[in-house]
């Protein structure tokens, strides 16, 4: 079984973040950049599954500038067997990010995708479900478990409601939540032998896919900010404080 | 300009998010209201009723992402807008529809600006986008928590639509959390409770403090993988996003994914043994200490207080 991985670089989720006085969006230069966390996940299950028998490559896939080659040498260090990184130095959009995968999909033939749910930059939660559409492959998104039976898998999937599971046939694409999994962390010599496989580097041009945003980007601001709270010292006054707001709630 | 709100329901009755999702489109043009699955006669009749809708429309079937997308895109034609609440079942399903539809979408939608400018949060909360879409079509998902609920009264007309759409993906098994509380999303008050809690069965506090509040309850993401809570009630970056008109914080440090979850609360208070934690600094109001002492407390003093909503 063949299973590519979509991963992609972003602002290292442990940094607060600026936004940039001109309203033209997050400061991101001389930040500290890293794998978003969902994506460890999904190259963590990739790798599970293949030393469970079911996964005999890992392809790694990334979109982004060149600097994305870290996040890929860290996924190569986890495991993977190749890297793919789709050169690009602009911002693109998560349908365009998702019709560049559906390349990859063609030329590759994965068994399985596996994606983050989300992104921690944009936030958006869309390529995997964008991917399915374009692939018309079935989508496990939210996974918090991935069991191969007989000719496909079985996800059990976080929901609004608690999680559920469902069945699907391969090739499918399946995003990946918190709870899938921890992934490990390379050992050195592993980070050393990452630099020896192959990571082939092609300019987004050579796809031939339309790049153009659909939306226009106004401006990006910082949210609005709470004015400083106070603090009691007993919970007799907290529960004075409670019962009067409650009661403000229920005079509306 | 017509607009089709795909309708969120659960074991038979329809999800508060709707009515939230469809005041949140109403000035954007007349609504069609989509109900998709099965045994969903008494979830129709009840989207029938909520205000601003001009017409339900109901196909039955099991309903599942691959099918769903389907089944949207195609009845997609005579739309301007096609929306559905930012919840678990909209977050699957409206990326696909739009990418079938060719279509970039504009999800966690917080503010309607006008009719092709709207706000959504990125970075976790931390930073707002103003984004304008100047596409045909326009597919929305709707934080519902960011908007007041329309009204009832009305009574639309039902019309069952024909649907064919078929799935690869067959449901096994619903791992449902039993619990009586509010729904999360749109409670009025939502008790928080951190890893400090400890087990699940210290949990229990939060949830004796929740029950006699009325209130829903949360959790972080570290009480979730813990096992203290279930999954369903992390609040923040991956999990829920709340704005009650009341937060009760315990134990919670305020981590920035979890602060994501809670930026619409109107008030919100901490009970934490440091002073420093980022969640006491936000809070409206604070309560330093050890919250094994502090909730039983409260608990007799909100009896005092003649305090009871359960
Ligand atoms: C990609 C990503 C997504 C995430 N998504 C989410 C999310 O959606 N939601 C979420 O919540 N987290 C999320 N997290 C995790 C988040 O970063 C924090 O780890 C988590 O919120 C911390 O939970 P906590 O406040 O319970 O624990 P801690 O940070 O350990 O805080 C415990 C607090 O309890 C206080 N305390 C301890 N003992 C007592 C006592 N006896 N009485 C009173 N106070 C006490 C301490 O002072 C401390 O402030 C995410 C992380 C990542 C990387
Ligand atoms: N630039 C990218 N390169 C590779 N994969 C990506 C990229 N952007 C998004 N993805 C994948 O899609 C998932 C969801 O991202 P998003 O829809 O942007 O929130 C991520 O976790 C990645 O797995």
């Amino acid at each position: 079984m063949k299973i590519l991985v979509a991963i992609k670089r972003v602002v290292d989720h442990n940094v607060r973040i600026r936004v940039r006085p001109d309203g033209t969006g997050v400061e991101t230069s001389g930040v500290r950049m890293s794998m978003n966390p969902f994506c460890k996940h999904a190259v963590e299950a990739a790798m599970q599954l293949s030393e469970a028998g079911h996964g005999d490559e890992i392809v790694i896939v990334s979109i982004g500038p060149k600097a994305s080659n870290d996040v890929i040498l860290t996924a190569l260090a986890m495991g993977a067997h190749r890297g793919i990184l789709i050169e690009t130095d602009a911002e693109l959009e998560t349908l365009a990010i998702a019709k560049l995968l559906a390349k990859v999909v063609a030329e590759e033939n994965p068994d399985i995708v596996l994606l983050g749910k989300q992104a921690v930059d944009d936030d958006s939660n869309h390529v995997g479900q964008m991917l399915a559409a374009l692939t018309d492959r079935p989508q496990a998104t939210f996974a918090s478990e991935i069991k191969v039976v007989g000719q496909g898998i079985e996800v059990t999937r976080e929901v609004d409601s608690g999680r559920e599971t469902i069945a699907i046939p391969l090739p499918a694409i399946v995003t990946a939540d918190l709870r899938l999994n921890t992934p490990r962390n390379a050992a050195l010599p592993m980070v050393m032998k990452a630099r020896s496989k192959p990571l082939a580097v092609r300019p987004v041009a050579e796809f031939g896919v339309d790049l153009t945003p659909r939306l226009t980007i106004e401006k990006v601001s910082p949210p609005a900010e709470r004015a400083a709270g106070k603090s009691v010292a007993s919970a007799t006054e907290l529960a004075a404080y409670i019962a009067t707001e409650v009661s403000q709630m229920e005079a509306l | 300009m017509s607009v089709l709100v795909v309708a969120d329901h659960d074991l038979g009755a329809l999800s508060p998010a709707t009515a939230r999702v469809i005041h949140a489109v109403s000035e954007l043009g007349p609504i069609d209201l989509l109900v998709i699955g099965q045994d969903i006669d008494a979830v129709a009749a009840e989207a029938a009723r909520v205000a601003g809708v001009t017409r339900v429309l109901v196909a039955k079937g099991a309903s599942s992402s691959d099918a769903d997308a389907s089944l949207i895109a195609a009845l997609a034609e005579p739309y301007h807008y096609i929306v559905q609440s930012a919840g678990s079942v909209g977050k699957d399903r409206m990326p696909r529809v739009a990418a079938k539809l060719d279509l970039m979408p504009v999800t966690d939608v917080v503010k309607v600006l006008g009719p092709t400018r709207f706000e959504r949060p990125i970075y976790a909360g931390n930073a707002v986008q103003t984004v304008s879409d100047g596409q045909a079509r326009h597919v929305l998902t709707i934080r519902a928590s960011a908007f007041r609920a329309a009204a009832g009264g009305n009574d639309a007309p039902i019309e069952v639509i024909e649907n064919s759409a078929a799935s690869a993906a067959r449901l096994i098994a619903a791992h449902r959390t039993e619990s009586d509380t509010p729904d999360l999303a749109t409670a009025q008050i939502v008790v928080g409770g951190g890893v400090a809690l400890g087990s699940a069965e210290n949990f229990q506090l939060i949830e004796q403090l929740a029950k006699k509040l009325g209130a829903a309850i949360g959790a972080t993401r570290a009480a979730v993988d813990a096992g203290y809570a279930p999954n369903d009630w992390q609040v923040g970056q991956t999990g829920k996003i709340i704005a009650p008109d009341l937060y009760i914080a315990i134990g919670i440090s305020g981590a920035l994914q979890h602060l994501a979850g809670i930026q619409g609360a109107k008030k919100i208070v901490a009970i934490n043994a440091d002073p420093e934690a980022p969640l006491v600094k936000l809070a409206d109001l604070a309560l330093i200490g050890d919250l094994f002492e502090i909730i039983p407390q409260l608990l007799v003093e909100l009896d005092k207080a003649g305090l009871k909503r359960d």
